[in-house]
C-alpha cells in the first residue's frame, strides 16, 4: 500500500510538472515574435549564452578532435587504412560528437547559468515585481533567453566540429604523418552535405530546444530558496544530459537507421 | 477602492484566510498587521491578482480582479504600485534604468521626457544623486527607496508596501515612514502597508486591520486598537512577551519533561 502511495504520488507530481512545463513552453511560443521586435534583448542574451561559451567549445572541440586523430591513426593503421582518417574524424564529429558533446557542454555552462539566473530572479521577487508592473516576464526575460539558446547552440556545434577536424589534422597529419591530401580529399568525398552536416545541425537545433526549455523551466519552477536553486541547477544539467542522449539515439535511428 | 468579501484561501491543508471581509478606503493609509505567517504578504498577492482565492471576491477599483482577462489585469496593474520586501530591483539595470523601465515599456514618451520623469521620481525619494548606481551598490534602505520611486513611476492610484520597515536602521526607518506618509498625501494615493512593526505603522496609518489565525482579530484607528479590549490585540500592539500567544511552544510541563526520562 505504502509503495503504491509513493508510486501514485510520484506519478501525479511528475505529470503535474510536465503539465506546467508544457504550459510554460506554450507561453514562450505565444510571445516569441515579440523578441524579434526587441533585437537588443536578443543580442544581449546571445552574448551571455553563446559568446561566453565560445572558448569552452573551441578548446573542447580542438582536444576531442586531436584525441580522435590519435585513436583513429592507431586503429586504422592496423588495417593499413590510415588514409581514411579524415572520414573517421569528420563523420564522428559532424554526425555525433559535434552536436552531442557541444550540447552537453552547453547544458553545463549556459543551461546551469540560465537556471540559476532565473531562479535567483524568482527568489529576489524580480519576476513578481515585473508582473506587478504589468510587464510579462515570459516576454521580457524568458523568451529572449530561449531564442538565444536556440540560435547559439547549432552555431557552437558547427564550431566544435570544425575545430575538431582541425584537431584531427594536427595529431593525424602533423604529428603522425598521415597524408594531408588523403585526409582532406577523402573527407570531402565521403561526407555528404545533407546526410551528415544538415542532419548534425538538425540534431543540435533539437538539443538547443531541449536544453533551453529545461533550463528556463527549472529556474522558473524552482523553490525560491538557495537550496531550491541549487537543486534546480543540478536537475537542469542531469535532465538535459539524459534528454540529449535519449534524443540522440532516437534521431540517429531515424536519420541513419534505414541505411 | 478595494473591497474584500468572504475571502478564503488555503495553502495545502493550512487555511491562511477563513472567510474574511475588509475594505481599503481611497486616499487613506490602511495597515494590515499581524504576526509572521499570518498571511499578510499573501493578501497583497491576492489583491494584485498574483494568487487566486479559494472563494470570495476581491474588488479593486470596481472590478473583480480574479475575473479579469490577462490584458485587463495588466491594465489594472498599471494603476497599482507595489513595493516588495526585497525591493525587487532588476539587478542588471542601474537605478535610473530600473525606474525608467516601466515608463519605457508602457508609454511612448521620448527619452528626454523619460529622463525628466525619472529624475523627479528619484528626487522625491532623495536619491537623484544615486541614479547611476547599480542595485548591488545600494544599502537596504536605499534599495527600498528606489523601489518606491519605481512603484510611483507610472503615477499609480494605489500602492502596496510589503514589510517596508523590516531590517532597517533607525535613520532609514524614519526616512521610509516619512516618505510613505508624504507620498500618500501629495499624490493622493491609496496606500496599503503590510507590516508587523507596530510603532512605525501605527504612526502613519489611518486604519489598521490585525490578522491572526486566518481571521481579523481587530480593526480600527491606531488609537482604537491601542485601547482595544481584546487581550490578543493588546499583546500584539504592545509587544508583550506572554499573553494569549504563550511564550512557550505547547509542551508537557518542565518537571514532567526533566524527571520522566
Amino acid at each position: 500500500m505504502n509503495f503504491l502511495q509513493v508510486l501514485g504520488h510520484t506519478t501525479l507530481k511528475s505529470l503535474a510538472k510536465l503539465g506546467r512545463a508544457s504550459l510554460f513552453f506554450y507561453s514562450i511560443m505565444t510571445v516569441l515574435p515579440y523578441v524579434f521586435m526587441r533585437p537588443k534583448l536578443l543580442i544581449k542574451q546571445i552574448f551571455s549564452v553563446g559568446v561566453l561559451s565560445f572558448w569552452l567549445i573551441i578548446i573542447s572541440g580542438l582536444f576531442v578532435g586531436m584525441v580522435i586523430g590519435l585513436q583513429g591513426v592507431y586503429t586504422l593503421s592496423t588495417y593499413g587504412a590510415e588514409a581514411s582518417l579524415g572520414i573517421m574524424v569528420a563523420a564522428s564529429l559532424v554526425r555525433e560528437l559535434g552536436p552531442v558533446v557541444s550540447a552537453l557542454l552547453f547544458a553545463g555552462r549556459a543551461g546551469s547559468a540560465l537556471t540559476a539566473e532565473i531562479g535567483l530572479m524568482k527568489t529576489t521577487e524580480q519576476l513578481s515585481g515585473m508582473e506587478m508592473m504589468a510587464i510579462d516576464p515570459i516576454k521580457y526575460i524568458i523568451a529572449p533567453r530561449f531564442l538565444a539558446g536556440f540560435i547559439s547552440l547549432p552555431l557552437l556545434a558547427l564550431l566544435f566540429s570544425s575545430l575538431g577536424i582541425l584537431g584531427g589534422h594536427i595529431t593525424g597529419v602533423e604529428l603522425l604523418h598521415v597524408d594531408a591530401g588523403s585526409y582532406w580529399t577523402q573527407m570531402q568525398s565521403a561526407i555528404d552535405f545533407y546526410d551528415d552536416i544538415v542532419n548534425g545541425i538538425i540534431k543540435s537545433i533539437i538539443f538547443a530546444w531541449i536544453i533551453s526549455w529545461i533550463a528556463l523551466f527549472e529556474g522558473y519552477d524552482a523553490l525560491p530558496t538557495s537550496a531550491g536553486i541549487s537543486r534546480a541547477t543540478t536537475r537542469t544539467v542531469v535532465n538535459s544530459a539524459f534528454a540529449i542522449l535519449f534524443f540522440d539515439l532516437l534521431l540517429t535511428a531515424i536519420m541513419f537507421g534505414s541505411t | 477602492m478595494i473591497s474584500i468579501r468572504n475571502l478564503t484561501f488555503s495553502r495545502g491543508e493550512r487555511k491562511i484566510f477563513d472567510n474574511i471581509s475588509l475594505d481599503i478606503m481611497p486616499h487613506k493609509i490602511t495597515a494590515i498587521m499581524g504576526p509572521s505567517g499570518a498571511g499578510k504578504t499573501t493578501l497583497l498577492k491576492l489583491i494584485g491578482g498574483q494568487l487566486s482565492p479559494d472563494s470570495g471576491v476581491i474588488m479593486v477599483d470596481g472590478k473583480n480582479i480574479h475575473q479579469l482577462s490577462r490584458p485587463q489585469l495588466y491594465t489594472l496593474r498599471k494603476k497599482m504600485g507595489m513595493l516588495f520586501q526585497s525591493g525587487a530591483l532588476l539587478s542588471d539595470m542601474s537605478v535610473f534604468d530600473n525606474i525608467a523601465f516601466p515608463i519605457r515599456e508602457h508609454t511612448q514618451l521620448p527619452e528626454s521626457l523619460i529622463r525628466t520623469v525619472v529624475l523627479l521620481k528619484l528626487n522625491a525619494v532623495g536619491l537623484r544623486g544615486a541614479r547611476d548606481l547599480m542595485p548591488s551598490e545600494l544599502s537596504g534602505g536605499m534599495a527600498r527607496r528606489v523601489a518606491m520611486a519605481r512603484a510611483i513611476a507610472l503615477d499609480p492610484e494605489m500602492i502596496m508596501y510589503d514589510e517596508p520597515f523590516t531590517g532597517q536602521d533607525p535613520i532609514s526607518l524614519g526616512v521610509l515612514v516619512s516618505l510613505i506618509a508624504t507620498l500618500n498625501k501629495t499624490l493622493h494615493l491609496t496606500s496599503i502597508i503590510v507590516s508587523h512593526d507596530v510603532q512605525e505603522t501605527a504612526s502613519i496609518a489611518d486604519y489598521i486591520y490585525v490578522l491572526s489565525h486566518g481571521k481579523i482579530a481587530g480593526q480600527g484607528t491606531p488609537k482604537e486598537l491601542a485601547d482595544s479590549d481584546s487581550e490578543w490585540v493588546q499583546q500584539f500592539m504592545h509587544g508583550k512577551a506572554d499573553g494569549p500567544v504563550p511564550f512557550h511552544y505547547p509542551s508537557d510541563s518542565l518537571t514532567a519533561d526533566l524527571f520522566t526520562y
